[in-house]
């Protein structure tokens, strides 16, 4: 219980960072962080108590394994948050361009 | 060859990625080929393999790894990849259902078994390394209008 | 597990240095010191391919965050609006903790989950699919469906990428063609 409580402690953290930074780097490393707090949710909700990795050896027959289901899904997700975080580098580069800062107050005009 | 001793980084780290970079790429392939034995799989066989292209660009500069793997081949390789799976995908129906697993199963533990699983790690360890390396390309070679003035 | 704690408020206290930090290459430095406690707690909890996968990952991510703030200037952020703003939103965050608490009381308890779906994969996914990893056996064969969409995911997001990274924008009215041309 206590182990879910941190988990969210983190994903509270993130959040915070994407609400209250002006700086858009801040703001992508807050997605990158909550990213990593939700992973971390999911592994934690299939562990078994003194369970093994869901691989099976060929001499020893293995009893019991954590949840493998989790695991595929987050498998996925790492990938897919890169992906995310690569886009968001990519539009905060072409702000920086145009409007030569990275201050998210002061892009407010739509230039032509 | 005095232009190309001045990109990049310094000596010491063009001589330690000249030793590292071709086992950080079979260590790749190896991760992915055995993803059906050993923890590992397409997508993080797919990184690491990109992972060396773009260790071998920050050491000596971006025209020496585009020589290595040009921006039209790694286009290339990223729709061969989609495109294989698909395929292997579309095979299933030769047999039933959308995605079965047509090829022989084979005895266990053994390199070539699991039916189509190899097949598709291998496709997806394509699209996954070529579409980060092109990500990272286009990344660093993005020229702004406002430098090409100067 | 005392292990597992430890890890875990390292990570908060990574992360809480990598929020508040006013120089850019040093919280990009303290998220790579999070991920990196995070891959090891992967493997505490007996994930061996998740930890493999957030570890190459992280690295990609944190070499196209710094390739993003190296080059410019400004690598110093400015910190934001005062304290009115931050009363809202720390009220905000401690409303959802205490909602989500009451949530968190229905969960099984941790170290026994449920495992209705999984026992039938895990019983008998070598047979079924002849593949001893059974987390690729159902990335691949059971659930195949959703490695498809992943990899159009990816697809879309490189070709966003290359989109927004284009050289060749709309033309303005009285400016000449852009010379040589970077096509992807």
């Amino acid at each position: 219980m206590i182990v879910y409580v941190l988990c969210l402690v983190l994903f509270c953290v993130g959040l915070y960072c994407i609400l209250r930074k002006r700086n858009i780097i801040k703001i992508i490393i807050g997605t990158i962080i909550t990213e990593y707090a939700v992973n971390l949710f999911f592994i934690l909700i299939g562990y078994r108590m003194k369970g093994r990795a869901p691989i099976l050896s060929p001499d020893t027959a293995i009893e019991n394994m954590v949840d493998a289901l989790p695991q595929a899904l987050v498998l996925t997700a790492i990938v897919i948050g890169l992906a995310t975080t690569a886009l968001l580098v990519a539009l905060a580069m072409r702000i920086y361009e145009k409007y030569g800062t990275f201050d998210i107050t002061k892009i407010r005009e739509l230039r032509r | 060859m005095s232009r190309e001793s001045e990109q990049g980084m310094s000596v010491i780290v063009k001589t330690v990625t000249r030793l590292t970079v071709g086992l950080i790429l079979l260590y790749g392939i190896y991760i992915l080929s055995h993803g059906h034995l050993s923890p590992g799989g397409g997508f993080a066989g797919g990184v690491i393999i990109a992972l060396s292209f773009v260790h071998l660009m920050l050491a000596y500069g971006k025209e020496v790894a585009l020589r290595k793997l040009p921006r039209g081949a790694a286009s290339f390789f990223e729709s061969m990849g989609a495109l294989m799976f698909l395929a292997i995908s579309l095979l299933g129906f030769t047999a039933g259902t959308f995605f079965l697993n047509v090829l022989g199963k084979g005895e266990p533990f053994r390199l070539f078994s699991a039916g189509i699983i190899p097949l598709c790690n291998i496709a997806i360890s394509l699209k996954v390394g070529a579409g980060l390396f092109a990500i990272f390309v286009a990344l660093v070679l993005l020229k702004f209008e406002s430098e090409t003035k100067k | 597990m005392i292990e597992l704690y430890i890890l875990l408020i390292f990570m908060i206290v990574g992360a809480i240095i990598a929020v508040e930090m006013k120089d850019l290459l040093s919280s990009i430095v303290a998220v790579g010191a999070v991920g990196l406690a995070l891959s090891i707690v992967f493997l505490i909890l007996k994930a061996p391919d998740v930890a493999i996968t957030q570890l190459v990952v992280e690295l990609l991510a944190l070499i196209i965050l710094i390739r993003a703030t190296l080059k410019r200037d400004l690598p110093f952020s400015t910190s934001g609006r005062w304290f009115l703003n931050t009363f809202i939103t720390v009220i905000f965050i401690a409303v959802f903790l205490l909602i989500a608490l009451v949530c968190l009381k229905d969960l099984p308890k941790f170290g026994y989950p449920i495992m209705r779906v999984s026992q039938e994969y895990l019983k008998d996914g070598l047979l079924k699919t002849g593949a001893p990893n059974i987390v690729a056996g159902i990335i691949l064969d059971y659930r195949a469906y959703d490695t498809l969409g992943e990899a159009t995911i990816l697809f879309t997001a490189v070709m966003g990428v290359l989109a927004i990274a284009r050289r060749v924008g709309r033309k303005r009215e009285g400016q000449e063609d852009i010379e040589d041309k970077e096509e992807f």
